[in-house]
């Protein structure tokens, strides 16, 4: 009931900013597909493929990965120390598990509608990515970790400017690092490491792999569920925190 | 009934709140005075739990808000100081998410909703987008949302605040009204006159402490009732008018005579502390 509840207040708030929101997605994959694709992806071959069928999962990935990440740190961001809206849920009668589970589930859902355009697109690329349940079930995973940590980035910091140093340092050099845009495995070995640490090389080879019908990689599969509980219960607690602050 | 029970509050070494109990029984009219920084907001934020008290206890008709929080907070209502409307949505919009906040059945909320925009009077322009709306408006609409579930409790923190004098009336006579229907509502102002006229007891804080509580005819009959002003700063008070016009009659300065006011008990004791 309260999970619908935050649910129902993302969706009028979507509704009502729906083209802004659907326009503004759109600009940023749209000019990586016709540059890094369309641009190179006949000249490049990446793993015997052309480029562009190799780019658009990581596109894919990356989308969602921003959008859910963007929507939910975005709207508590603000919530929070804007207008202060934020602080109804706290005086409300409402479980702060609810509350999280609430705006990553919103998380998710804006993640997912970023990813549909995607495939739209990739029909006109005529790289078309099949739709398959394995992939959905993949992309929810990808929006629900970065929801996750959309949720902990806007929850701990005190000023606009914090979120958006952490969106610079954080999010912005992994949507470009985890394999994206090239094959991890090409890097050196310290880079590599690193690289493996973070959630976004996980999702993307799950996401790649699932494109390709390479099947699952189950370490990857486990890495990213061991992400999104921890992240969870981070969120959990760091919501409670809120009262106490 | 609410209680307060060795309330403290601090942030770093600031005590907020400092050692706050009181006990008010159901029905009060309460009104919380002091000047900017006194503690009202924080005393009021601990109450409603919003914020975890260092120490203390708070008490909602025998439930411990740290203990049964979701209980309480289901018979509060709570109009903070700031507007915390979602802007994006219309009147209605934010009126259907308080309701289903507080789990109001989906067969009762259209009907709810009416009724308290219709006393309010936002009714007619539920359907208009919270950002387009003037600050009254605003105001009443948080007020709205804050009494959608008919809640025993209604926390005001400064409601009036930025607000045109009739609008004010509006919200005082509404308020009013739920007071007479049982309910209990604790007030912070900086209008010395709205809780003159509205509030049963009036708890004067500074510093983190009250250290006055009463009702406003009590605390003025406290100091006298007829106050002899010479300059802003300089006055006395008397109990009777015949007092104060004696203590006056061989004075060569310009100077008034008027009944003291809750204002000036607020004066009386705030620069009393300070000096």
């Amino acid at each position: 009931m309260q999970i619908k509840t935050i649910l129902w207040r993302e969706w009028r708030f979507f509704l009502h900013r729906f083209w802004k929101i659907t326009t503004s997605q759109l600009v940023t994959p749209i000019l990586y597909i016709i540059t890094f694709g369309i641009g190179l992806g006949d000249k490049l071959e990446v793993g015997g493929q052309p480029y562009l069928f190799f780019l658009m999962p990581g596109i894919l990935s990356m989308v969602t990965m921003r959008n859910s990440y963007y929507a939910v740190s975005m709207r508590i961001m603000l919530g929070r120390l804007n207008d202060k809206s934020f602080e109804t849920y706290i005086y409300a009668p409402m479980k702060m598990s609810s509350l999280t589970f609430g705006y990553l589930l919103a998380g998710t859902l804006r993640g997912l509608y970023a990813g549909a355009f995607i495939f739209i697109i990739s029909f006109f690329t005529k790289r078309a990515i099949d739709i398959t349940f394995t992939l959905v079930f993949m992309l929810v995973l990808n929006s629900l970790l970065f929801s996750a940590i959309g949720f902990i980035a806007s929850m701990v910091v005190d000023t606009h400017y914090d979120l958006s140093r952490f969106t610079n340092m954080v999010i912005t050099p992994m949507s470009f690092l985890c394999g994206t845009f090239y094959q991890v495995s090409g890097l050196p070995k310290i880079f590599k490491w690193i690289i493996e640490l973070l959630p976004l090389t996980h999702t993307t080879r799950l996401i790649r792999g699932v494109s390709f019908g390479y099947g699952v990689d189950y370490f990857s599969l486990l890495i990213v569920l061991i992400y999104i509980f921890f992240l969870t219960v981070i969120a959990i607690r760091i919501c409670y925190r809120e009262i106490t602050y | 009934m609410i209680k307060c029970e060795s309330v403290y509050k601090s942030y770093g070494d600031i005590n907020a709140v400092n050692n706050v109990s009181f006990e008010i029984k159901g029905g009060t009219f309460l009104g919380l005075l002091g000047p900017n920084g006194a503690g009202k907001t924080t005393l009021m934020r601990t109450m409603i739990g919003l914020l975890d008290p260092n120490k203390g206890n708070v008490f909602f008709n025998n439930m411990k808000m740290q203990k049964d929080n979701l209980k309480i907070k289901e018979k509060i209502g709570v109009v903070t100081q700031h507007i915390n409307l979602d802007k994006e949505l219309t009147i209605n919009e934010n009126m259907i998410f308080a309701a289903k906040l507080y789990k109001i059945s989906n067969d009762k909320i259209n009907i709810e909703i009416k009724r308290v925009l219709n006393l309010l009077g936002l009714y007619e322009c539920k359907d208009r987008k919270t950002k387009k709306l003037s600050g009254g408006m605003k105001r009443k609409l948080m007020i709205a949302k804050a009494i959608i579930h008919n809640p025993d409790f209604i926390f005001l923190d400064e409601p009036t605040v930025g607000i045109d004098l009739n609008t004010r009336k509006e919200i005082w006579h509404f308020l009013r009204q739920e007071n007479k229907k049982g309910k209990t509502i604790v007030l912070t102002t900086h209008y010395i006159e709205e809780a003159e006229q509205l509030c049963d007891l009036v708890m004067l804080m500074s510093e983190g402490e009250i250290f006055k509580e009463d009702t406003s005819k009590n605390l003025i009959s406290e100091i006298g009732d007829f106050k002899v002003e010479y300059s802003d700063t300089e006055m006395y008070f008397y109990n009777t008018l015949n007092e104060a016009k004696i203590a006056t009659e061989n004075s060569d300065r310009i100077f008034s005579i008027s009944k003291t006011s809750l204002e000036d008990v607020f004066f009386y004791y705030t620069n009393k502390k300070v000096n």
